[in-house]
């Protein structure tokens, strides 16, 4: 099996690569792995192009400057560094509506487009609310035996799968 | 320490950031995590390889980063928390998980394999949820987030004791799930 062209890896060998990723983060970078902070500080970036610069004043953008930072290159990266990995796999492809989605709510994308804003809004509120998201809290907290990182990844799964059951087992009524 | 010099070259710095983005990106594709079908299947418990790569990932970089520290080559940074920012906002957090069926990670991964959900709707509604946040933050700040605070507490801290009588037993709750998952074919 070739590395790069194989479609699909073991999730073990990926947890492993990203468990090896975040020693690499710690000891050169002084970093832990995290990328929801990059999101506030791009908002803060839009935000400031449309109200120019009082944005800065802002008590939250005083904190988290919209500036390019580590963390917000290495958002870049998973960008150029997951699009290698589809295109080598040969599973980039143009999906308007994911096939699970589709086959429970139907194809129309804009149905799809809209309940994943909503969700969007709710995860930047809620990744920005708890000071980090699955990356930050759920593997570079957990791993550093952090309480911080131990509540809130609890508190992701609980609210995902309650979130995600209502969706497909009461509101989409059980078809996936 | 040669490595503290390295932390401070700053556009090094954003050059490695950039690197191990791209092997993060390339690993989240690879193992299926940029899916959504893969996270909302692990989200209705029918799939678990999100739970596996979480798991091993913590594994691997827990063992990892306790012996860097010990040999004095890491410190760590564990991020405050409190009642309010860690229980609340993660709960908020997770509706957004399972009704976006992305995270802030995976999405950016999931843009890049032509995913247009994610582009089209779930960047966008990150970035607006983040700013909201952002509109809020004095007030919460000033009050839930303050409710219930232990700071930048480790749970062996919190039990004051070496960090490896932590480390261990959570490597064998680990390591014994995972076992467990394989077992029971999920």
């Amino acid at each position: 099996m070739n590395w790069l062209t194989a479609p699909q890896y073991s999730p073990y060998v990926v947890g492993v690569g990203i468990g090896v990723l975040s020693w690499l983060a710690f000891l050169l970078s002084d970093k832990a792995i995290g990328c929801s902070t990059a999101f506030a500080r791009t908002s803060g970036m839009i935000l400031r192009l449309v109200r120019g610069r009082k944005v800065l004043d802002m008590a939250y953008f005083k904190k988290f400057a919209p500036v390019i930072d580590w963390e917000w290159m290495l958002v870049l990266g998973i960008v150029i560094g997951a699009f290698a990995a589809a295109k080598l796999g040969g599973t980039f492809k143009i999906d308007w509506v994911p096939p699970l989605w589709a086959g429970a709510a139907g194809e129309t994308p804009v149905l799809r487009w809209a309940v994943a804003l909503l969700g969007g809004i709710f995860m930047g509120l809620g990744a920005r609310w708890a000071g980090g998201c699955t990356s930050g809290h759920g593997i570079s907290g957990c791993l550093q035996l952090a309480v911080s990182g131990w509540i809130a990844a609890v508190c992701f799964f609980v609210g995902g799968i309650a979130s995600a059951m209502l969706i497909f087992k009461v509101i989409l009524g059980g078809g996936a | 320490m040669k490595l503290i010099l390295l932390h401070k070259l700053k556009r090094v710095q954003l050059g490695l950031g950039l690197m191990l983005g791209i092997v993060f990106g390339f690993l989240l594709q690879k193992g299926g995590a940029t899916r959504y079908d893969v996270i909302i299947g692990q989200l209705l418990l029918k799939d678990f390889t999100v739970v596996k790569i979480m798991l091993s990932a913590v594994l691997t970089g827990m063992i990892g980063i306790h012996l860097l520290r010990s040999l004095g080559l890491v410190s760590l940074h564990p991020k405050p928390g409190s009642v309010g920012t860690s229980l609340v906002g993660g709960l908020l957090f997770g509706i957004g998980f399972g009704v976006l069926g992305y995270c802030p990670g995976t999405i950016a991964g999931a843009c890049a394999q032509g995913s247009l959900d994610a582009l089209c709707g779930g960047v966008v509604g990150i970035l607006i949820g983040a700013a909201l946040l952002a509109a809020l933050y004095p007030k919460l700040e000033a009050g839930l987030f303050r409710k219930g605070s232990f700071g930048e507490l480790t749970l062996p801290g919190l039990f004051k004791v070496n960090p490896w009588v932590v480390v261990l037993p959570v490597a064998g709750l680990i390591g014994g799930l995972l076992f467990w998952l394989e077992k029971a074919g999920l």
